[in-house]
């Protein structure tokens, strides 16, 4: 056991599975020598060698494409798509291919694939630094897309995804790779070190994909979040003197319906928070879902605290992350409903 | 205060046209086709400099009295020869019969590869049968000359109970890992830059295997393309990548891709990448550049661009009418003719072939289509006989989750 922040986890995983399996290698925009902008890789080539931790062209729909020959291959290919808001011109390789190989060959051939970006606001990095974009990847049929929100749950997730036969989508919130960010962004910076899952094993765990974790019990309301959004939520009903129960999803596809339907029927109250655009964001899902599954028992309309439908703003940081004052907001109102 | 600088020439604005449309004489005046024999065979570990001239002129052996000449002559046996005449000739009337049974409704959709036979057919005799290939939609001669059962590509196009893809797929976008043959994807491009990935893969793995791509002319505009032979040229990838020029994109003649700036064959110089420009309707060319591609590939000296220069004879698909855009006698009077007629010109000129001979080939390869087609169209067309409905929610994942279970059910499977 070891205090690790989130890169270090992220770094561990994959050190981890690089030597337990000589098929995993790993690539991307500046993950070789230098070892990723965000120092995920750091010291994997050293360790591992050259042709196991290299360095991609700038093509993130070559880095995906040829991720997926190597998955067709028979290698478990781990890359890093260095922000998520360059994800984009790789998204036809993902949509349209690795998420469909499996399914339009009958299982002849599969891209057993692990993609990495990190993702969110809350680092003054304007609308190409900033951006959530799950939602585009939950829309898709054959795609498990992961947020993990801690350094624990961020190793043994990223593990669960490279041993998964089926592509997986690693979303990792890059505000928290130091600290668990609440939100309140004028208070100093907690180090990880603090935190009670920065404690993590240093050889080889899962946290299983597909399923959710209570990470403060409650009774009034449950709040359905992910990433960033989890320190948020714990925040904000610490602020609001809400007893809120929080959920911390992990895995939005597939998503653990049985937790979700557990908590809200005990609860009846409902408050979704994430960072992305709302309209059409995994929260219209979640609240969907809900609706569906446990109407009977709602006391009240389902809210959804999201960032606003604009692009990410540099100037506006604070006004457009939806923090703790917004998240309390929302919890206060929904026990007036 | 002076008036503004003006341009003294007003811009224009280009947009290619072909050089004949329907109603038009034909055209090939710009075509320069070399004599047979004339291009140099170089060593295979020459560089993509060295070798130049490959990419703009055409590699050529089959002279016009169907005698082999030159140093690219692979100086193949009859019973290759006449191997790959086969698997083209089994082509043809597979393509001739599944059309036929779109036009009679009996699926929805078909394409055809007709004049571009030789491209798949010879690469598959120059190639290992390991060798994995990523084709499109145009290289069905792939399976054929390596055996994969007919009745299985029947299935396919028929979407019946036997499909291998369960009737999830369009018809043609066969796959078959055990031959060597990605799935197929229909976004055209993509298989393009995974091919690489492929390669890396097995030269990661100490692998002797090689991957070999196609992408048609037009979609030598998509991205894949660049980040394939980016990726290729970076990682000395073992591939092949194959540009199957055949003039024509659905309507959209080559130049619409780029093709009368510079030839197809030459894009590969400005990533280092050795190139060839192949007469495509010429087996033995095809073969021998083939044959030289894979070398390099084996002795790690990297990836190989190749283009097939040929005509898209058939419509683009069953759903297209080509005398809509061009000239209806564009195809026969295409310069290099076809690709069967010059083979089999070829055996016949070496005195191991006659007409008879030929009949009789064409004979057979009906009769072998034909029994392939009563078996699978006993089984079922489409929609007299498919897979359960079971199987739409089956491979989305290697295990069903929830959330498509329980839609499984509301469909009541």
């Amino acid at each position: 056991m070891a205090t690790m922040n989130m890169i270090q986890a992220i770094n561990s995983a994959m050190d981890v599975m690089m030597t337990r399996d000589p098929d995993v290698l790993v690539f991307g925009e500046d993950v070789g020598y230098f070892g990723g902008v965000f120092r995920a890789t750091e010291g994997l080539q050293k360790k591992h060698g050259l042709t196991r931790c290299f360095d991609a062209p700038i093509a993130e729909g070559g880095i995906v494409a040829t991720a997926i020959g190597m998955g067709a291959y028979g290698l478990r290919p781990v890359i890093e798509i260095q922000f998520a808001d360059y994800i984009y011109p790789a998204y036809d390789q993902i949509v349209s291919e690795a998420a469909r190989l499996r399914y339009r060959s009958a299982a002849d051939f599969t891209a057993p694939i692990t993609l990495r970006t990190p993702y969110g606001g809350g680092i003054f990095g304007g609308q190409t630094h900033s951006q959530s974009p799950e939602a585009l990847f939950t829309h898709v049929a054959g795609i498990k897309t992961v947020i993990p929100s801690n350094p624990y749950d961020a190793k043994g997730l990223l593990i669960a995804a490279i041993e998964d036969d089926d592509p997986v989508v690693i979303f990792e919130p890059k505000r928290l790779y130091n600290g668990p960010f609440d939100g309140w962004h004028e208070k100093p910076v907690e180090p990880w070190s603090k935190h009670a899952d920065s404690d993590v094993p240093d050889g080889h765990y899962t946290v299983p994909l597909g399923k959710a974790k209570v990470v403060r019990p409650g009774s009034d309301v449950t709040v359905l979040s992910y990433g960033t959004m989890v320190h948020v939520a714990l925040a904000a009903a610490a602020h609001a003197g809400v007893d809120a129960e929080v959920i911390d999803l992990r895995t939005l596809v597939p998503v653990d319906i049985e937790t979700i339907v557990e908590s809200v029927t005990k609860t009846g109250r409902c408050v979704i928070v994430h960072e992305a655009t709302r309209t059409s964001g995994f929260g219209a899902e979640l609240s969907a879902m809900v609706q569906e599954e446990c109407f009977y028992h709602l006391e009240a309309p389902i809210l959804r605290v999201t960032g606003w439908d604009t692009p990410y703003p540099h100037a506006f940081e604070w006004e457009y992350f939806p923090g703790p004052e917004r998240v309390a907001k929302a919890l206060k109102r929904v026990m007036e409903g | 205060m002076n008036a503004p600088i003006k341009n003294t020439v007003s811009l224009s604005l280009r947009i290619p046209e072909p050089k004949a449309r329907p109603g038009d004489p034909i055209d090939f005046s710009g075509l320069n086709v070399p004599p047979a024999g004339s291009a140099p065979r170089p060593d295979t570990r020459a560089n993509a400099f060295q070798v130049r001239d490959l990419a703009f002129t055409l590699i050529r052996v089959l002279d016009e009295a169907g005698k082999a000449v030159g140093p690219w002559d692979p100086k193949l046996s009859s019973a290759l020869l006449k191997s790959g005449l086969r698997t083209m000739v089994i082509t043809r009337a597979y393509d001739d019969r599944m059309y036929r049974m779109q036009r009679q409704g009996k699926t929805s959709f078909y394409m055809k590869c007709t004049g571009e036979e030789a491209v798949a057919s010879a690469q598959a005799l120059a190639l290992e049968d390991d060798d994995m290939c990523f084709p499109t939609y145009r290289q069905q001669a792939l399976l054929i000359a390596r055996g994969y059962p007919l009745v299985d590509m029947m299935n396919q196009i028929y979407s019946n109970e036997k499909d291998p893809v369960k009737g999830r797929q369009l018809p043609v976008m066969y796959t078959s890992k055990k031959h060597g043959f990605f799935t197929i994807s229909g976004n055209l491009g993509t298989q393009f830059s995974q091919a690489v990935g492929w390669a890396m893969a097995s030269a990661y793995k100490g692998d002797s295997r090689i991957a070999c791509a196609y992408i048609g002319e037009g979609s030598t505009a998509e991205g894949d393309f660049h980040s394939a032979l980016t990726f290729a040229s970076v990682y000395d990838a073992p591939v092949i990548l194959n540009v199957v020029n055949n003039q024509w994109a659905i309507s959209s003649f080559q130049g619409i891709a780029g093709g009368e700036e510079s030839t197809f064959a030459s894009r590969g110089i400005g990533y280092g990448i050795p190139a060839l420009r192949v007469d495509g309707n010429d087996f033995l060319a095809v073969y021998a550049a083939t044959k030289w591609a894979s070398e390099r590939a084996r002795a790690n000296l990297g990836p190989t661009l190749i283009e097939h220069f040929t005509y898209r004879a058939a419509p683009h698909s069953t759903s297209d009418e080509p005398s809509r855009y061009r000239p209806a006698e564009e195809a026969k009077g295409w310069p290099l003719g076809d690709p069967v007629e010059r083979l089999k010109a070829h055996l016949i000129a070496l005195g191991e072939w006659s007409e008879d001979d030929h009949k009789a080939l064409e004979k057979e390869a009906t009769e072998v289509v034909r029994a392939a087609g009563k078996e699978s169209e006993a089984i079922g067309t489409l929609g007299q006989s498919r897979p359960s409905v079971k199987e739409m929610f089956e491979d989305v994942f290697k295990e069903t989750p929830w959330h498509i279970r329980r839609q499984r059910q509301e469909m009541g499977y």
